[in-house]
């Protein structure tokens, strides 16, 4: 809609905006809201933007579309109190604790509290609290602080097509809440932590882990190697009041040695190394009829929605570690090593614009003998917290340069923090090697942006390679559903969980838009630009390392300490049941819909009257359950931990002979 | 089968026959209040008792051809609530009220075999006037009405599409089918003058047009059935009671605006309408009213049940809509309304039971003669619930416009027990009060509008002098905090602080700011909250504020209940000159604070004092009374 509207009596055009909030902004009038974010639908509920329009009255503006003619007043009396009303009312029912809080001096709520003019709360203060929530690796959930704008539902839900996150109850016992009332620990969150990155006030922060750090670093027996991620380097400033995109890298290299730390590296490096593996994995795959197409697996809440939401698709992603673990694998299996000290000697912190690489850090596979590869992941929010703690002065400290020779890496890793980097330095890497020559550095603008999905077809050895470049992981969603049902033909996928991948972590400070992003994203592209060596296999630090460890590319070394596997998270586990200790056979039918209908339910029943017979029900504890995941074999029946596919009911003395010999096992 | 109006005809030609053939019909009201009372059980022992006389009909009976029959059935909601178990005999237009099993031999006796009148204590007597009456038509409660769009209810058996046809049923469709294309359909509508009977007033011909103009793949018809304030039961009545009517009216509505699929969204506490509504559906399917081309006439539309779980907030269209989507019940935003994107983002035509029910009538009666039944802006006639105070609660029907002294003092017979009238709640939580200078106002949309009040979906809630309104207030204002669905702060939490302010009015310890706070508050969060729910909400506050400050005002400065409600503010006193000490109140007394010596005055710690008022009904010499 084009045209022309009056707001306060002047006159403003209409282009094209969806709502009339956009337009009153763009007149430069800061309407506060809530629950209002551009890239999520229109929830209505604040009721902050309230505008009076004639003809039509008090109505929300975010929720109401220009028409041309229009005529509004933003700040009449009534709209004033309303505000003012509405205000006091969150106030009332939220825990005031501010000065304890996490997000004081972040908080929207405070913000529009003093923009407001409120004064006072007449209404008391909130009467019941209920716990804390820190089950999550990485996210506090303090539903005392809530103010139910729903921001982090729509965010979970429409962002990134997760859903964990939901109302329950009416009236003023309404919350948000995890997924059936559980923690957020026990859903399938796949802590990417967008829901925090909306969440206007205290209620969803990062859970921090500073004093870790602050203990690693004093503690003498420990040498402690920091990695930073491409995306901090553009953000942190932002937590110092700097614009956002301003490249800090020196400053936070001097600001991590004021510290205490003993080295400090790069992570870019790491995303060079999976540029050359990842690179030669897919030729691997094109070569040897692998799974198509590869997906990228840098991005850890993307690796865990592909887990829990698309198992059918796990053979098609890269084996490849992310830059963080495999930088963590580097350090632990082989710098540590040069340096003439055990793994457990060194303890490596990363920086991370990510509050998923957390759980990340956290997961087995990424432990050797338990001494976890990477052994603490802090946000950028925590390091500049801790910066501020220490009470250092980021405009003052003098920049400082990065240690060697991990500290070195190419504008193709630099390019990793931002949404189609990862696409873009392996394009760089692929195209030469399948033309076989070195040719000049090619900025790929397709697969730069904020778009949602971003498609390129380029040439290369004689074929053509076609890349999708997803970031919001409901993108991610549909793509593969267009890739399952064949409408959608790519070889490489790179997906990242975060608007804009990277530099729009949940872990960096928070956004005020999403232009915010934008000059991050740019940010980088200029300190990518600045290197002198842009494409990753030129790094010759790695050449030293392939030479010195890994041998080459894809080698039995590289596997080990640099590739992973995965593995479907489709149900929820349930809390175990405790059963009387050393004394029983525990034995599970499953009575899912496939099983049952291959009849395990008879099995059940025939199970249980041959145990009866023998006079054995004491001893061997029988349960119907549920889905094992193995269908295919079904009916299953799990003796002990071992799971006995295709057990019919003729099969059922055999099974018994099982059990004997467990329960014999058991008593000797 | 049928396939076009002639068999209409047909069958509705023989359904006469059968009726021609029956000396009387006896019909057992089988609405919810009268099933509760026990009208079921009467309905077996008439069954009985006319089979020891050799009198029932039972269908395969009728075809003897013999006549001296009497037809038995049971009934929609007569809605003589308040007398319920009831029972009517037709034509003869006898009505017995309260009828317990143990009456039925002798209404047999003298009512059908001799054709009298029913034994004397199964009619009604005005509790005013004294008079009997034996004829329903007499009786003031149904003398007064103009039952148009619950015609069926009490005459016709619900469960039976073939009275439907009988009385003329399916025919307008069958004509609109045949003679009329969609858009003069909305225009006949829009002719009638109808407008939207759920609360909102809207006019149903443009509502319709608009749907029907929206430009989609698909359209639904979605018919409101998600009754939610206390006291209303208008909408229940019809799907109970004449569930066909409400099946033809969308039908009609389907044709109008080009959909082929209605969903008919009933709250689940309505199992009695969902099991008419289920019967009902099949048996129109049987019979090809309902499915592919109906009545031959290539219009295809089917009907299906969304059973709503109970929330008030599913009443509002979009928090519906999203609740039928299997969503929670959160009210959107509007626009884009529902006529250009609502059901699963298909222009969606939404109106409530009543509206779409009145619509077979506007077929019967041609848009000119509907209109001219009500006033000038609100067309047509209107259900209204009456409960409370009131001497015959029930359901009635009147032409808009129709002053609520007429409703309360004729159609109503006045107070319970000779009370004065002090107020009535009309339009539930969201409504508004109505006052003594208030009864001769016509109840129409604009009328209600202009005192701050509103029809709502038609619930009357009558009130007299022994109505605290204050606590009436805090009553609806609970009902709002904790039906609203939690999305808008003004709703959400500005109800929950009205309310504790009132909590605290009534348990004695508000202050006169309180007062200007809710003065404050309610006007705000009437215009500026979401969705309609929360903009009505204050309602209650802003007309009882506005009529009864003096009540609010007792509770504040002087600590009193004018009316005696609050039990908080109640104050028991001892007359030392009366009190003989026999120590009887100390002993009943659940607080032990009532002390004293034997043969001597005793006390009331007033502290302590529950306010139960156990004391005063146990004392033998009336010496302990409630003082202000």
């Amino acid at each position: 809609m084009m045209g022309k509207m009056m707001i306060n009596g002047r006159p403003v055009a209409i282009e094209n905006e969806e709502n009339v909030l956009e337009v009153i902004r763009k007149a430069g009038i800061e309407l506060p809201t809530f629950c209002y974010h551009s890239e999520l639908s229109v929830y209505g509920g604040c009721r902050m933007c309230v505008v009076d329009i004639e003809g039509m009255g008090v109505v929300g503006a975010c929720s109401t579309a220009p028409r041309d003619g229009m005529s509004l007043k933003t700040h009449t009396p009534e709209l004033r109190d309303i505000r003012k009303l509405a205000m006091e009312l969150l106030l009332a029912d939220h825990d005031r604790e501010c000065t304890t809080c996490g997000k004081s001096g972040g908080c929207k709520l405070q913000d529009l509290s003093t923009q407001l003019g409120v004064e006072e709360v007449r209404f008391g203060t909130r009467d019941e609290k209920v716990p804390v929530d820190s089950s999550n690796d990485a996210i506090q959930r303090d539903a005392n602080k809530c103010i139910l704008c729903g921001d982090c539902v729509r965010m979970c839900e429409e962002i990134q097509g997760v859903g964990a996150l939901g109302f329950i109850n009416r009236g003023s016992e309404a919350m948000v809440v995890p997924a059936f009332d559980k923690d957020l620990g026990d859903v399938e969150c796949v802590t990417c932590g967008q829901c925090m990155a909306v969440c206007p006030t205290g209620a969803l922060v990062v859970k921090s882990e500073t004093s870790l750090a602050f203990d690693a670093i004093s503690d003498e027996g420990k040498t402690v190697i920091f990695q930073i991620a491409p995306a901090v380097r553009v953000a942190i400033g932002e937590a110092f009041g700097l614009p956002p995109g301003d490249n800090l890298l020196g400053k936070l290299v001097a600001a991590l040695r004021a510290l205490g730390a003993d080295r400090v590296f790069d992570t870019s490096i790491a995303a060079d190394l999976t540029v050359i593996e990842e690179t030669q994995e897919f030729f691997g795959r094109l070569e040897g009829g692998g799974n198509f197409p590869m997906f990228t697996s840098c991005c850890p809440a993307w690796v865990k929605f592909a887990e829990y939401r698309h198992p059918e698709i796990l053979d098609n992603l890269s084996t490849c570690r992310s830059p963080q673990q495999m930088f963590g694998s580097m350090i632990k299996r082989h710098y540590a090593e040069k340096m003439g000290l055990s793994p457990e000697q060194v303890y490596v912190v990363s920086v991370m614009p990510c509050t998923a690489k957390k759980s990340e850090a956290k997961r087995p596979e990424f432990q050797v003998d338990s001494v976890p590869d990477v052994d603490l992941v802090l946000t950028t929010q925590e390091v500049a917290s801790m910066i501020k703690e220490a009470g250092l002065d980021m405009t003052r400290l003098a920049v400082e340069a990065l240690d060697s020779p991990l500290g070195f890496a190419t504008g193709g890793g630099i390019m990793f923090g931002n949404s189609g980097g990862v696409s873009e330095a392996v394009l760089r890497y692929a195209a030469d090697k399948l033309d076989s020559q070195e040719k000049p550095v090619v900025e790929y603008g397709d697969l730069r942006g904020m778009e949602g999905t971003k498609l390129l077809t380029v040439e290369a050895g004689g074929r053509q390679l076609r890349l999708a470049v997803v970031h919001g992981l409901e993108e991610a969603n549909t793509l593969i559903e267009g890739v399952n049902a064949g409408d959608l033909s790519v070889d490489l996928v790179e997906v990242m969980a975060c608007p804009g991948g990277c530099v729009g972590g949940a872990g960096q400070p928070q956004v005020k838009g999403p232009e915010s992003r934008d000059m991050r994203a740019r940010g980088l592209y200029d300190a990518e630009r600045m290197t002198q060596l842009r494409k990753s296999q030129q790094n010759p630090i790695l050449d030293a390392i392939y030479d010195g460890w890994l041998g080459e590319p894809g080698s039995s070394i590289a596997h080990e300490t640099l590739h992973t596997g995965y593995h479907s998270r489709r149900r929820m586990i349930g809390e175990g049941i405790p059963l009387e200790p050393g004394k029983q056979v525990e034995v599970q039918v499953c009575v899912g819909t496939f099983c049952y209908l291959q009849g395990s339910y008879d099995v059940l029943r025939e199970l249980l009257a041959q145990l009866e017979e023998k006079n054995m029900t004491g001893a061997v504890d029988v349960r119907g359950t549920f889905c094992f995941e193995q269908c295919q074999g079904g009916p299953s029946v799990m003796i002990g931990d071992e799971i006995q596919s295709q057990v019919t009911i003729e099969r059922v003395p055999e099974m018994m002979t099982k059990i004997e010999g467990a329960l014999a096992a058991i008593h000797q | 089968m049928i396939t076009n109006v002639r068999d209409l005809k047909i069958l509705k030609e023989r359904h006469e026959e059968k009726r021609a053939r029956e000396k009387m019909r006896i019909s057992v009201c089988a609405g919810t209040g009268c099933v509760a009372s026990g009208s079921l059980e009467v309905l077996e022992s008439l069954q009985r008792e006319l089979e020891v006389h050799d009198l029932n009909v039972e269908v395969a009976a009728v075809e003897d051809g013999c006549g001296d029959r009497v037809g038995l059935s049971k009934s929609g909601c007569h809605g003589f609530c308040q007398m319920g178990p009831l029972v009517r005999i037709d034509p003869q237009d006898k009505l017995m009220v309260k009828v317990k099993p143990e009456d039925v031999p002798q209404i047999v006796e003298e009512c059908i075999l001799r054709d009298g009148t029913a034994p004397e204590h199964n009619l009604y007597h005005h509790p005013q006037t004294e008079e009997v009456y034996a004829k329903a038509g007499d009786i003031p409660f149904y003398k007064l009405q103009k039952r148009v769009t619950l015609e069926h209810c009490g005459h016709l058996d619900p469960s039976d599409i073939e009275e439907y046809v009988y009385s003329g049923g399916y025919y307008g469709l069958g004509e609109i089918l045949e003679h009329r294309t969609p858009e003069e359909v909305c225009q006949l509508i829009t002719d009638s003058g109808m407008r939207g009977r759920g609360g909102g007033g809207f006019p149903t011909g443009l509502k319709w047009d608009l749907t029907r103009k929206a430009e989609g793949q698909k359209k639904y018809v979605v018919c409101n059935g998600d009754e939610g304030d206390p006291g209303a039961f208008m909408d229940r009545s019809i799907m109970e009671g004449d569930p066909h009517r409400l099946i033809e009216g969308m039908i009609v509505a389907g044709y109008a605006i080009g959909a082929d699929q209605g969903l008919i969204y009933v709250r689940a506490e309505y199992p009695l309408a969902i099991a008419r509504l289920r019967e009902a559906i099949a048996s129109a399917r049987e019979m090809n009213i309902l499915g592919d081309d109906i009545l031959g006439s290539g219009f295809s539309f089917d009907l299906e049940i969304s059973k709503g779980a109970g929330a008030f907030v599913c009443g509002e269209e979009t928090a519906l809509l999203a609740s039928i989507e299997g969503n929670r019940g959160m009210p959107a935003p509007k626009p884009p309304y529902p006529s250009d994107k609502g059901l699963f983002g298909y222009p969606t035509l939404i109106n409530n039971v009543e509206t779409l029910a009145s619509v077979p009538s506007i077929l019967a009666l041609g848009a000119e003669a509907y209109r001219s039944l009500g006033t000038e802006s609100s067309a047509g006639t209107k259900t209204f619930a009456i409960t409370g105070e009131i001497a015959n609660t029930g359901l009635i029907e009147v032409p808009m416009g129709t002053p609520l002294r007429e409703i309360v003092y004729e159609i109503g017979g006045g107070l319970r027990g000779g009370r004065d009238f002090k107020a009535v709640q009309i339009g539930g939580p969201s409504g508004g009060c109505l006052t003594r200078e208030h009864l001769d106002l016509p109840l129409d949309f604009d009328s209600l509008a202009s005192v701050g009040a509103m029809i709502g979906s038609g619930g009357l809630v009558v009130m007299g002098d022994s109505t605290c309104m204050v606590e009436v207030a805090r009553f609806f204002m609970k009902f709002a905090q904790e039906e609203s669905c939690g999305k808008c702060v003004l709703c959400r939490e500005g109800t929950r602080r009205i309310l504790d302010i009132l909590e605290r009015i009534v348990s004695g310890t508000g202050e006169i700011s309180d007062l200007d706070l809710l003065a404050e508050m309610a006007p705000l969060i009437k215009s500026g909250s979401l969705c309609g729910l929360g903009k009505t909400a204050p309602n209650p506050i802003l007309t009882t504020l506005e009529y009864f400050r003096n009540e609010y005002e007792a509770h504040v400065v002087d600590k009193t209940c004018p009316a005696g409600v609050c039990q908080e503010l109640r104050r028991f006193w001892i007359d030392p000159e009366l009190c003989k000490g026999c120590s009887k109140c100390a002993r009943a007394c659940p607080a032990d604070c009532i002390h004293g010596q034997i043969r001597e005055p005793y006390e009331i710690d007033v502290d302590a004092c529950l306010k139960c008022g156990a004391c005063v009904d146990i004392c033998p010499f009336d010496a302990i009374e409630e003082v202000s």
